[in-house]
């Protein structure tokens, strides 16, 4: 018999009051001194066991995190998040730290695990708090990235609601988004808290830096094909697509991928004014926020297409 | 490619622009409360418009509009490496 997923329910957390931040139009959310990005996935998915009693935690058996900011860098966040909501000895833990993309890659995941019969049900549990690793001066930044949780649970269905994968790579962009420091390969030493003592955290978890020209470039120069391809691997054209949600990575990137997919603005789903870019959280936060609005019905097709740091890419279509 | 297309295009893109704010000689980076996030829209703009992709050294190497206009025709008959 042939198995299929299908995303059966979404629920998000954004801890505290919205922020205006200085000049720009949209809104932000930071999480508390003390949240880390599993608090606000953990609180995300309360809220989902409170919203939707009819998930039984007990059936999850498999469950899959991303955050950029880990708990430790070993065990896994997973395996922490695992204790914290009690789930089943039988169920599975992995860390999917992919960054903007991470939604989408936990997401290939789960279907692939559930369509081979190795899980009935995945949590995808989503954390990201960018305002903590953002120096105060970098505006730019600051104006664009927000925090946020978001819990999905990914379960058997009888008829494929998401389509095929596509995935794309662009490593020799690596270095022009990244958050420097807290990794192996350049730890953070003593000379770096001394530098950053009057920052948040003093930026302990690192700090993000961002070429926004090369960003930008790279949204530009790729996403137009990658979408294309992501509808000729499921059969599609762009004229069969109801919806597109792209990765909410900053007002002039959506606006320019707009334009330059040439798909008409009524279809193309935003959030970021009321929420900024909350990494993997983006695209989830923005599918619920349009289906709380009864935005989709039974049968749409959605494009789902995340992008970042990496340089990755990574698209599906998922019917509704 | 006409350069009053392209300023026509620029005012229209930047809200605290209106018609005839623009010229060929105009100095983009004194363009009031320019910053970097400025920079972008121009490349996002001329990527959205005529399919040319600057680089960071193509847009440092302009001063002017016009330099901005010359540039992009360059790159859009062929006239340069492409981005």
């Amino acid at each position: 018999m042939k198995l299929f997923a299908k995303i059966r329910k979404i629920s998000y957390y954004l801890p505290g009051p919205p922020l205006s931040i200085e000049s720009n139009s949209n809104n932000c959310y930071h999480a508390s001194q003390d949240e880390i990005g599993s608090d606000l996935a953990f609180k995300a998915t309360l809220k989902l066991f409170n919203e939707f009693p009819e998930i039984d935690k007990c059936e999850i058996d498999f469950l899959i995190v991303s955050t950029l900011v880990l708990d430790y860098n070993s065990p896994t966040t997973a395996s922490v998040l695992h204790h914290k909501l009690g789930l089943s000895s039988t169920c599975g833990t992995i860390d999917l730290p992919q960054g903007c993309s991470g939604f989408l890659y936990s997401l290939s995941v789960a279907e692939a695990m559930i369509s081979i019969g190795n899980a009935r049900n995945v949590l995808i549990l989503l954390g990201e708090v960018p305002s903590k690793a953002i120096h105060s001066e970098d505006i730019v930044l600051r104006s664009i990235f927000g925090d946020a949780g978001a819990a999905i649970v990914v379960s058997e269905n009888n008829t494929k609601a998401i389509g095929k994968f596509t995935f794309a790579t662009f490593g020799n962009g690596f270095d022009f988004l990244k958050v420097e420091r807290g990794g192996g390969r350049n730890p953070i030493d003593e000379a770096w808290i001394n530098k950053y003592s009057d920052q948040v955290n003093q930026l302990s978890f690192g700090r993000i830096e961002m070429n926004g020209l090369e960003v930008l470039r790279f949204a530009l120069k790729e996403i137009h094909g990658f979408l294309e391809q992501t509808l000729v691997k499921n059969g599609l054209k762009i004229s069969e697509i109801d919806f597109f949600i792209f990765h909410q990575a900053s007002a002039l990137i959506l606006k320019s991928l707009q334009r330059k997919c040439n798909i008409p603005e009524h279809k193309f789903i935003s959030n970021f004014e009321e929420v900024g870019n909350t990494v993997s959280c983006s695209i989830p936060i923005a599918l619920e926020t349009a289906a709380a609005l009864g935005t989709f019905k039974k049968g749409d097709k959605i494009v789902l297409l995340g992008f970042g740091i990496g340089f990755s890419c990574i698209g599906t279509v998922i019917e509704w | 490619m006409e350069i009053d297309d392209f300023i026509i295009a620029i005012e229209e893109e930047f809200d605290n622009l209106n018609p005839g704010d623009v010229s060929p000689n105009s100095v983009f980076r004194n363009m009031e409360g320019w910053s970097s996030m400025h920079a972008l829209i121009f490349v996002a703009l001329i990527d959205s418009k005529y399919d040319v992709l600057l680089n960071g050294d193509e847009l440092k190497s302009c001063v002017t509009i016009n330099d901005l206009f010359d540039i992009t025709r360059l790159k859009l008959n062929g006239g340069a490496a492409k981005a």
